[in-house]
């Protein structure tokens, strides 16, 4: 297997970049495993999965929620005559639920319950893990055990995208992790010297190693093949004409990048959706981001589109009725966005549990009727290969996968 | 390590050419009963200010709205003056803070500050309320050495608080003002938040009942960007409620009735764990001692909230006082120690132009993953190591060092003495023999600044 610090060297030694580099290139090239993509976005704040994907064709909600904007005579778009897509999301998402490249999980959860933290519910959906484990306990994310079964997964093969550090790729499995628009201005002498005093801290070494890596300039590599030690440009390098286009996400566009190139899986985040208050208002930019996230992912894609499975989850749902100030407090069963063209579209999964009071979760929830996590461990059996025995004891320990919802094309 | 070395890099910003390490405990501890020399010598923006800041930016947005054709390009001038002011309000605070925390004698203070306004946290969504969010800060500092029942009191009923988490537009079902307008009713957002971050904690004894029972008991506190805390009885929901076993309220409702709960709420055995324990991962390192969270949980107890017992047995107790540095600096934290080291001093700091504090510190600290004021969420920063060195925030650091020095007019003349001064005996022989290699003084004195050593407390 090759490791992050043996292919780091490998680049520095050869003195070019590893891109421009055959062997390098090829045994990359080799180590990926298959060529199905994967990119899973964390919402945080706990979507409100009864107003992305609303069930208007259940009278009740409009009863549990009356200043909300519910169903097609609201703007909503009709999916299946039952659900209904919410406003925000139908320019952008709507084409691409009639290609069937959208999907739905509805009534899903994580197996978190009853005290509604968004953290620990956070922490739970990335970690992969059960009640029956503190989730102070583990430390590392589910996608990242996943790495650790792939055969010829390397560091390249996942990424984490943005400013934070996700747990859901952390672990003993190298990944990369990056933002679009971070730059390193120091000398290639000043890059040598970092390697050596990070050398003995284990955290400091493996983030200058990423960064020295994602940073390497071209012009600097090729210094060094020749002997020479010009120093590279210290300035910050200008923000890509991408950022300017609207509508576009960097995040994505960066992500897609990556994914077109050795990258297998990716992941990122996206906050904004603890909608206490106002709820129709404080959608507007989470759910307008999130349909740029997925058409930015298509349009970059290309062709790899096709390969690819998109998963946006979420810590929990929200409550059924709205609250005394038209917003949404925390609750219980929500539901999972799908895209890309390895899914299997233009359908909502789930069983449906109904919203009369007796049918919600501690009368106030909607009741989640699925595990999350099934969802995951079937996309990832169906997407890498993955034995059913891994996937519920080691990926997401304890987990019934129950019978396979068939969501992959 | 003798324990001035050690307690000026742990519980505060590292050494300051120039300034005596604090001798012993004792010592902190007396200089953090004192009085607030900073907070007098540069105060911050009072709530009053930061309510009047919030009515002329109302006021003006309104009157732009409203404004004919003819006034249209004076009147959006003039809101687009007002903006501005609250963007150079939180700039300002960052300014302020940076400078207490580079002048301080041993930083303890602006440390604990810094750990009870993320504790505390609030963030500014409308930029209305970005004033309100500084003065929240200054509202909790006079009572960060004081007692916890204080503090609770304070950082719950401020407008920012109120407004933050949803508390102002949380009515009581079975007010009054809700039975002449149905509809209106409760938000469970503050009173979650106040049991799981504020006071029991996440593995606190309560339940979705208590959240819901103090949500009730909540109503009635109201403020908005403009007016400050009041108790409106009107919105309040009548009857008692039950929180944790035990019951408060009643009719009429009372201001003292909250007050009650919440000194309920910070006196329960599971706030002074939870506090003792966060105050632990936080100066110490993400497994403390469990001897040291017990003897500052029992010192909690026992003195009834006092938080002086709490940090003395922080400053004394061996588990507290490892060799080992086990914690990454925060990009606040890291930015006030590299000033602190370049000797660049409080009335330096203060004298920048605004604009000069937003390159050198504000947009750094954004790409540093800390953007100043602005939390995800309320539970604040995460301690963990791993959240804040990422590739691409140690990129931000090292970039940082290789240009605060010369920004701050600050460049060291011998790299190795700035090594020697700023790190002591923590410097490595693997970054002293790098640092004669640099090829630039510039590129050597990053090397100090973005070494492991120095991120390191």
């Amino acid at each position: 297997m090759l490791t992050r610090r043996f292919f780091l060297q490998s680049a520095m030694l050869a003195g070019c970049s590893a891109a421009a580099h055959p062997l390098m290139n090829s045994v990359t090239f080799a180590a990926v495993p298959g060529d199905r993509r994967l990119v899973v976005i964390i919402l945080r704040g706990g979507m409100d999965g009864l107003d992305i994907v609303q069930p208007y064709g259940d009278p009740l909600l409009a009863k549990l929620r009356p200043d909300f904007a519910i169903g097609p005579k609201a703007g909503a778009a009709d999916l299946d005559g039952f659900f209904g897509l919410h406003p925000l999301l139908v320019p952008q998402l709507m084409p691409m639920w009639t290609a069937g490249e959208l999907g739905f999980a509805h009534a899903v959860s994580t197996p978190y319950r009853d005290k509604r933290s968004h953290f620990d519910g956070q922490d739970m959906l990335e970690a992969g893990t059960g009640m029956d484990v503190p989730v102070s306990m583990i430390r590392d994310g589910w996608l990242n055990r996943l790495l650790q079964t792939l055969p010829g997964a390397t560091a390249e093969t996942a990424y984490s995208v943005g400013e934070e550090e996700l747990r859901l790729l952390s672990g003993a499995a190298p990944t990369m992790s990056w933002t679009p628009d971070a730059w390193l201005g120091l000398s290639s002498q000043g890059r040598r010297l970092l390697e050596s005093i990070y050398h003995d801290d284990p955290l400091f070494r493996d983030a200058a190693a990423d960064a020295l890596t994602m940073t390497a300039p071209e012009a600097t590599m090729e210094d060094d093949l020749s002997g020479d030690d010009v120093p590279t440009a210290r300035r910050r390098p200008p923000k890509p004409e991408t950022e300017k286009v609207p509508g576009h996400n960097a995040l994505a566009a960066f992500a897609a990048s990556r994914l077109k190139g050795a990258a297998r899986i990716a992941a990122f985040s996206l906050t904004g959706w603890d909608t206490h208050r106002g709820q129709e208002h404080a959608l507007r930019r989470p759910a307008e981001q999130l349909a740029a996230m997925l058409t930015t992912l298509k349009t970059e894609l290309g062709p790899v589109w096709r390969e690819t499975l998109v998963l946006a989850m979420t810590e929990f749902g929200r409550t059924a009725r709205q609250n005394g100030t038209a917003g949404t407090d925390h609750g219980t069963g929500g539901a999972m966005v799908m895209a890309g063209g390895a899914l299997k579209g233009g359908k909502v999964y789930g069983k449906w549990p109904g919203l009369a009071d007796a049918d919600l979760y501690a009368g106030r929830d909607l009741m989640p009727t699925a595990d999350i996590r099934a969802y995951g461990a079937w996309a990832l059996a169906g997407l890498y290969g993955t034995p059913r025995e891994t996937l519920e004891r080691t990926i997401f320990p304890g987990l019934d996968m129950g019978t396979d919802p068939r969501f992959l094309a | 390590m003798e324990f001035s070395q050690l307690a000026q890099v742990r519980f505060g910003f590292g050494p300051a050419p120039g300034k005596p390490a604090p001798a012993d405990a004792g010592a902190m501890l007396e200089t953090l009963a004192g009085p607030d020399v900073l907070a007098s010598r540069w105060p911050g923006l009072s709530t009053e200010d930061a309510l009047a800041a919030a009515r002329d930016f109302r006021a003006a947005k309104k009157t732009a709205k409203h404004a004919s054709k003819a006034d249209a390009e004076a009147t959006q001038a003039a809101f687009t003056a007002q903006k501005q002011r609250m963007t150079t309000i939180l700039l300002q605070n960052l300014q302020v803070s940076l400078a207490r925390a580079v002048e301080a004698p041993d930083g303890f203070r602006e440390r604990l500050w810094a750990f009870w306004r993320d504790h505390f946290t609030v963030m500014a969504k409308r930029r209305q309320d970005v004033g309100l969010s500084c003065a929240h800060g200054e509202a909790l500092r006079p009572h960060i050495a004081g007692n916890f029942k204080t503090l609770l009191r304070v950082a719950e009923t401020h407008p920012m608080m109120l407004i933050y988490l949803d508390q102002s537009y949380s009515i009581g079902p079975n007010s009054r003002r809700a039975q002449k307008r149905p509809g209106l009713g409760l938000n469970e957002n503050l009173a979650r938040e106040a049991m799981e971050l504020h006071t029991l904690g996440v593995g606190g004894h309560y339940s979705q009942t208590d959240v819901r029972q103090l949500a009730e008991l909540f109503t009635g506190m109201q403020a908005d960007s403009g007016e400050d805390f009041a108790f409106a009885p009107n919105l309040a929901e009548p009857g008692t409620e039950t929180v944790l076993g035990k019951t408060f309220g009643g009719d009429p409702a009372k201001l003292e009735d909250i007050y009650a709960v919440l000194d309920t709420l910070a006196l329960h055995p599971d706030t002074a764990r939870h506090l003792a324990s966060k105050l632990a991962v936080h100066f110490v390192g993400p497994a403390p001692d469990p001897a040291l969270v017990t003897a500052m949980a029992e010192a909690y107890s026992r003195s009834g909230g006092e938080l002086m017992p709490v940090y003395k047995v922080l400053l004394t107790h061996p588990g507290a006082l490892t060799p080992q540095f086990a914690k990454v600096r925060q990009p606040f934290d890291y930015v006030a120690t590299g000033l602190r080291a370049l000797g660049v001093d409080g009335d330096a700091v203060r004298a920048r132009k605004i604009k000069e504090i937003r390159n050198t510190a504000f947009a750094p600290m954004r790409q540093m993953g800390q953007p100043w004021l602005a939390t995800n969420g309320p539970d604040g920063w995460p301690e963990e190591d791993e959240e804040w060195i990422s590739p691409q925030q140690l990129a931000a650091r090292i970039n940082w060092a290789m240009r605060a020095p010369l920004l701050y007019g600050a460049a060291p003349a011998d790299p190795m003495a700035f090594a020697e001064a700023a790190l002591g005996p923590r410097l490595s022989p693997a970054l002293a023999q790098a640092v004669p290699r640099s090829e630039t003084k510039a590129e050597a004195v990053a090397l100090v600044l973005a070494s492991a050593e120095f991120m390191r407390r």
